[in-house]
């Protein structure tokens, strides 16, 4: 292969590297107003009165209240429960009330400092408990935003029939995105009536359908366009529909273009975070380890609006039961509506809290049963031919036992356990030291029939001069889109990557492949281009015989096939592979087309005086099909992973009354390069079939592995479970305390 | 009326004597290659090169940098000619989202100038007031030692090339 | 970004002489050095208005020299100079180790050592240092300066002893009148680099012929409004050996000294304990914990 495989320097890398790439707040938009929100500063009650200092030069300022919106005040997502501008009710402290437009940045800024809300205050929900126990009635009449219940077996017997039943409770926090580029939109309205939207996001076409109920119009007049995107990773995913819906009020309120950018604090303190969770389990296993029964409750808190915590309570269910074999299981899930800020998506979506959940209690079994871990995820994992807890068999690409063999192999897994016990064994060490494994899964695509939902459209145009362009919606945001789908593409044609232009991500130009989410871009839209790209030789091949080896070649051919046309196209349209059987009743199924796989073996000490941890080592192996690039490949690994080293150790969202207490990087810590190790990365193929090349999916698969290891290696070192993340060294302090008093 | 040296050329910046050199640079002077991430010093996206050492331009009010030499990423290589820091970066994967790159290329420009060494402790060192959320940094610190190693290999290939022309 | 620089009233000044009668002229004038910390809230929006009296012009202020018995520091003397200076590095080991915790690189290329005392952080990096060299500080005012000892600048959460025209012209290091036996500088940061510490400690100690301590100085950051020496401890070790029961005595005595609280960054709690170790490591380095 020539283009596939290659680690191919970045499309867009030059541009990115010189400076010269342009985020949107780099776009120079003359006599433009600068956007700003005025937001709640309680979690729950009613607004009484708002009130403007007449101290202040109003007149120089635009303001947009709800009652300006010309089509319905809600943010379009899966149900429509959302303003974008609180009314009367505020359900979240940072819930934007009203938008303040100005010439002059620091002034529209100032003008915020000019305005007084008098609420009337109820009393808030701030976990997830007193959700449950109904403190306070927020949405329908239980605050359960999704429940979700699956079944495989009987879990009653099969507990009955165990000899051992191992419980745990585990709980994870919020985590916030942390992307180096603060969300930020520009809007504006053409002459002709286009509501035009530039930005940073994932899903142009998410903001496109969002749009359309709070600014009605036809579809064509609605223009949205990625700029440079600064990271995302979920975190501007949904929550661009609402900035944007912001500026684009704005925008058409005062006939002037909009530019609204947040700054860390804001973004921090409004936007969406990672669904915390309580995951409760109950294993029956038999003496020798093997699992019989599981069961399993999940809470989740989705906040005050409903967002996406439906899907992410699926995703997060559906993976709970770990990459185990099992013959029966019973998973319950429920997300519940509080009155903190509302939960997002971030990679992962469900599945890195749940899976931490799954692979610490196989720790917690092992060290009940008195065997070792390594032998009771050898005994238990996923193999080909393995039905899982939706029933659904794994009929091909299962690299579980390949990755699990890999990492351990390579991170010398049982010397260094026995190294650290001998190690932690002389009491003059300043230093405990440990060893920790952890398996995982994650499928790929959206969920059941999530892709068919979507019905992506995604391919190739040739334009009369001979120039090749993927014509998608799927964004660049560091993953390596761009590069990804131009080799898929110049594989296909047995073209030179070079050849290969992505058009800009512009509802305007291009179908809609689907959100650049769920880690589905490469398997999926991927999969689309190659059909596309075969479509495009089969039709230069009746033309000519042979696909051409030149520009000059290209061109000439590309000039006939166009015949007069500026461009021809070959789009293709996503079609779900007949074997993928989905109940979403029951949740019964193939809840996925393919899961990637990864295993991932970590080393640290932890000082015995301050208790801090420092990873020493890291290996991981992960099943990711085929790596289109290598390179790319490689940095999502470490990058994810290093996002969930700081989830599994620094990363701490403090709440006070529902308001963010640490939103500045001063205060939420993310890790730097003196807290990421070195890490050893080696890449498992195990083609799946339906994928382009072979490749599934790998953008969320990283993050899923790093903090399960992590607590059991602090387990390891010293004997302390701790269930709970992230392991700072004050909670890693009070286990040691508590384990001396008792 | 403050005068700076931008890149190489002297700029006339006559607007407030506290507008933030960050600004200065992206709006008076449409350099945008140089980021704001956080406003607090702590991201380093904003980081420029003052008299060749960084520092975080988004803390700086321009009255304090008149008449120093001012560096920003725009000065080392255009997207045809890449400058071997920046080429190390293509190859290593050392960028992904690039929002974070010009601040981490210029603190490594600083560092692979003044000479520093090929090592991955010192590499990590001179770059932990630099954060990037995409990469893990394993890559980042890889290009930096591609960079250093093929800078000192050119270096001595110059060297050894005046020697022979000298001979 | 908050600040609005239209709003803002600079003063330039070019020598020390010139940067006193302004500051006699404009007392409401904020004194800005390297900006690493005032530059944060103005970016936040909060020091809209204000008038500045920016020093970073008076190059007299940003040298270093060698005084009798000592090193006087001038007042704009960044982190990234100090910690590279080789009469700091072999004489004052502590003020390197605590330069180069600050930050990154980038900050600690333009924070000053000055500005940073004059800010008078809790957590401040180099104070526990400067607390156990027992730094002397000289000021310049109208009416002219004087010095204050290290143990008096402090008088709060971000409040100092100066005077409102008064401005730190230089830190004074007397150099140690023996080398100690052991010496120390521990940062406990919320991650491994460009963190604000959790607890920061100093120490210096002598010890006699027969083990016995003959001087011990101690200080802690973050642990009270100040950075404090903690006299009671050093008060009660002098003559004894460092070991058993007086070790155990020694960390109850820490407490007398410093009042940490709960915040964000961490516990009360874990704050004592990991001081206490810290203490006890230092006074005795078989300690494990």
């Amino acid at each position: 292969m020539l283009a596939v495989g290659v680690s191919s320097r970045r499309k867009e890398g030059p541009e990115k590297l010189c400076g010269v790439a342009k985020y949107i707040d780099d776009y120079h938009l003359p006599g433009c107003l600068f956007g700003v929100t005025l937001r709640s500063s309680i979690p729950h009650g009613t607004i009484k009165n708002i009130r403007f200092d007449p101290k202040f030069p109003w007149d120089d300022c635009v303001i947009a209240r709800a009652a300006d919106i010309p089509g319905q005040n809600y943010v379009d997502l899966i149900e429509h429960d959302q303003p974008l501008l609180a009314e009367e009710r505020i359900l979240h402290a940072m819930e934007p009330i009203l938008l303040i437009g100005h010439p002059v940045r620091a002034t529209a800024y100032q003008a915020l400092e000019h305005i007084e809300v008098d609420y009337q205050e109820s009393e808030p929900v701030l976990s997830m408990e007193d959700s449950i126990a109904l403190r306070q009635v927020l949405y329908r009449s239980d605050n359960v935003f999704k429940r979700i219940l699956i079944e495989k077996g009987d879990t009653g017997a099969g507990m009955a029939k165990s000899d051992f039943i191992v419980e745990g409770e585990y709980r994870v926090p919020y985590q916030e995105q942390a992307y180096i580029e603060n969300n930020g939109v520009a809007a504006w309205e053409e002459d002709d009536g286009t509501l035009v939207i530039m930005g940073s996001m994932q899903c142009p076409y998410y903001v496109h359908k969002a749009m359309k109920p709070l600014f009605p119009r036809r579809e064509e007049k609605i223009r949205i366009i990625q700029t440079t995107t600064g990271g995302g990773f979920g975190g501007k995913e949904e929550y661009p529909n609402m900035i944007a819906g912001h500026a684009a009020l704005l925008a058409i309120k005062s006939g002037r273009q909009v530019k609204m950018i947040y700054d860390r604090h804001e973004d921090m303190l409004a936007t969406t975070k990672r669904h915390p969770a309580r995951i409760r389990h109950r294993t029956g296993v038999r003496r020798d380890g093997t699992l019989f029964a599981q069961e399993i409750e999940i809470v989740m808190d989705g906040g005050a609006y409903v967002t996406l915590s439906p899907v992410v309570l699926s995703r997060g269910a559906i993976h709970a039961s770990g990459p185990y074999q099992c013959p029966n299981v019973r998973i319950l899930a429920k997300s519940m509506a509080t009155n903190n800020p509302p939960s997002g998506a971030f990679r992962g979506f469900g599945a890195p809290q749940t899976l931490f959940a799954a692979e610490l209690h196989m720790e917690k079994i092992a060290a009940t049963l008195g065997i070792d871990s390594l032998a009771l995820r050898r005994r238990n994992l996923f193999r080909q031919g393995s039905v899982t807890a939706t029933g659904q068999v794994l009929r091909e690409s299962v690299g579980a036992s390949e990755v699990l063999e890999r990492a351990v192999q390579r991170a010398k897994y049982v010397e260094r356990r026995k190294e650290c016990k001998q190690w932690n064994r002389r009491k003059d060490r300043t230093s405990w030291r440990g060893v920790g494994l952890s398996v995982v899964f994650h499928g790929a695509g959206f969920t059941g029939a999530g892709e068919v939902h979507l019905a992506s459209r995604a391919g190739l145009s040739l334009t009369r001069e001979g120039e090749i362009r993927v014509e998608a919606a799927s964004t660049e945001i560091g993953q390596g889109t761009s590069s990804m789908l131009a080799q898929i593409v110049a594989e296909t044609l047995g073209v030179p990557y070079q050849w290969i232009q992505i058009d800009t991500p512009d509802t305007a130009r291009v179908p809609n492949s689907g959100p650049t989410v769920a880690s589905r871009t490469c398997m999926v839209v991927g999969s689309l281009l190659q059909r596309a790209a075969l479509r495009l030789k089969t039709a230069v091949a009746e033309l000519q015989g042979t696909f051409p080896h030149t520009r000059a070649g290209l061109r000439t051919a590309a000039r006939k096939l166009a015949n007069g046309k500026p461009a021809v196209s070959f789009i293709e349209e996503y079609r779900q592979p007949d074997e993928i059987q989905w109940d979403e009743e029951k949740y019964k199924g193939d809840a996925y087309g393919v899961y990637s796989y990864a295993a991932m073996v970590v080393e640290l000490e932890i000082n015995k005086l301050t208790h801090e941890v420092r990873i020493r080592r890291l290996t991981t192996a992960q099943d990711i099909g085929k790596a289109i690039n290598p390179v790319l490949v490689e940095g999502q690994i470490m990058g994810g992973t290093a996002q969930a080293l700081g989830y599994a150790l620094l990363e701490n969202v403090i709440f006070q009354n529902g308001v963010m207490q640490n939103a500045q990087f001063t205060n939420y810590i993310i890790p730097t390069t003196l807290d990421t190790p070195p890490m050893s990365v080696e890449l498992v193929e195990k083609p799946y079939s339906r994928g382009p090349f072979g490749a599934k999916g790998v953008g969320e698969l990283p993050f899923d592995v790093p903090a399960p290891a992590v607590a059991a290696a602090v387990f390891h070192a010293t004997g302390l479970f701790i269930p709970e993340l992230p392991l700072l060294p004050e909670r890693i302090s009070r286990a040691k305390r508590d384990q001396t008093a008792r | 009326m403050i005068r700076l040296r931008v890149n190489g050329e002297t700029r006339l910046h006559k607007g407030e004597p506290f507008k933030r050199l960050i600004d200065v640079l992206r709006e008076d002077f449409h350099l945008t290659g140089t980021k704001e991430g956080c406003g607090e010093g702590e991201c380093g996206a904003c980081t420029v090169l003052v008299d060749r050492e960084p520092v975080n331009s988004c803390l700086i009010p321009v009255c304090q940098v008149a008449g120093r030499r001012i560096e920003t990423v725009e000065s080392l290589g255009k997207p045809d000619s890449l400058n071997v820091l920046q080429d190390a970066f293509l190859s290593e994967g050392g960028t992904q989202c690039g929002i974070c790159t010009p601040g981490f290329l210029m603190t490594a420009w600083a560092y692979v100038r003044q000479g520093g060494r090929d090592d991955e402790t010192s590499i990590r060192k001179a770059l932990a007031g630099n954060l990037c959320r995409c990469t893990g940094y394993q890559q980042i610190v890889s290009s930096v030692i591609k960079a250093v190693r093929e800078r000192n290999r050119l270096k001595g290939s110059r060297r050894r090339h005046r020697r022979k022309k000298a001979k | 970004m908050r600040g609005d620089p239209s709003t803002m009233e600079v003063l330039r000044p070019k020598a020390a002489r010139e940067a006193v009668r302004l500051l006699a002229r404009h007392p409401e004038a904020i004194p800005l050095a390297g900006g690493t910390d005032f530059m944060v809230s103005w970016n936040a929006g909060q020091r809209n208005g204000k008038t500045i009296l920016d020093l970073s012009s008076i190059k007299e202020w940003a040298r270093i020299r060698s005084v009798k018995d000592g090193l006087r520091i001038g007042t704009l003397v960044n982190h990234w100079q100090l910690q590279n200076h080789a009469t700091v590095q072999r004489e004052f080991p502590l003020l390197v180790d605590a330069c180069a915790t600050i930050g990154g690189v980038q900050i600690q290329i333009r924070g000053t050592l000055g500005g940073n005392i004059a800010n008078a952080s809790p957590a401040g990096d180099t104070f526990p240092p400067l607390a156990v060299y027992q730094a002397l500080v000289h000021t310049v005012s109208p009416g002219g300066g004087r010095t204050i000892s290290f143990a008096d600048i402090f008088t709060g959460v971000k409040k100092t002893s100066l005077g409102p025209s008064e401005l730190i012209e230089s830190i004074e290091i007397p150099v140690l009148p023996s080398r100690p036996r052991r010496q120390m500088f521990w940062k406990v940061g919320t991650r491994a680099a460009s963190a604000i510490s959790k607890t920061v400690a100093a120490g210096l100690l002598w010890v006699k012929k027969d083990g016995s301590v003959r001087e011990l100085r101690f200080a802690l950051g973050s642990m009270a409004p100040t950075v404090r020496r903690l006299r009671h401890v050093e008060a009660f070790i002098v003559g004894k050996k460092p070991a058993g029961k007086v070790l155990d005595q020694a960390c109850a005595l820490l407490e007398k000294d410093v009042a940490p609280i709960d915040d964000i960054r961490s516990t009360a709690a874990y704050r004592l304990e990991v001081s206490k170790g810290l203490l006890r490591s230092f006074l005795d380095p078989s300690y494990r914990g």
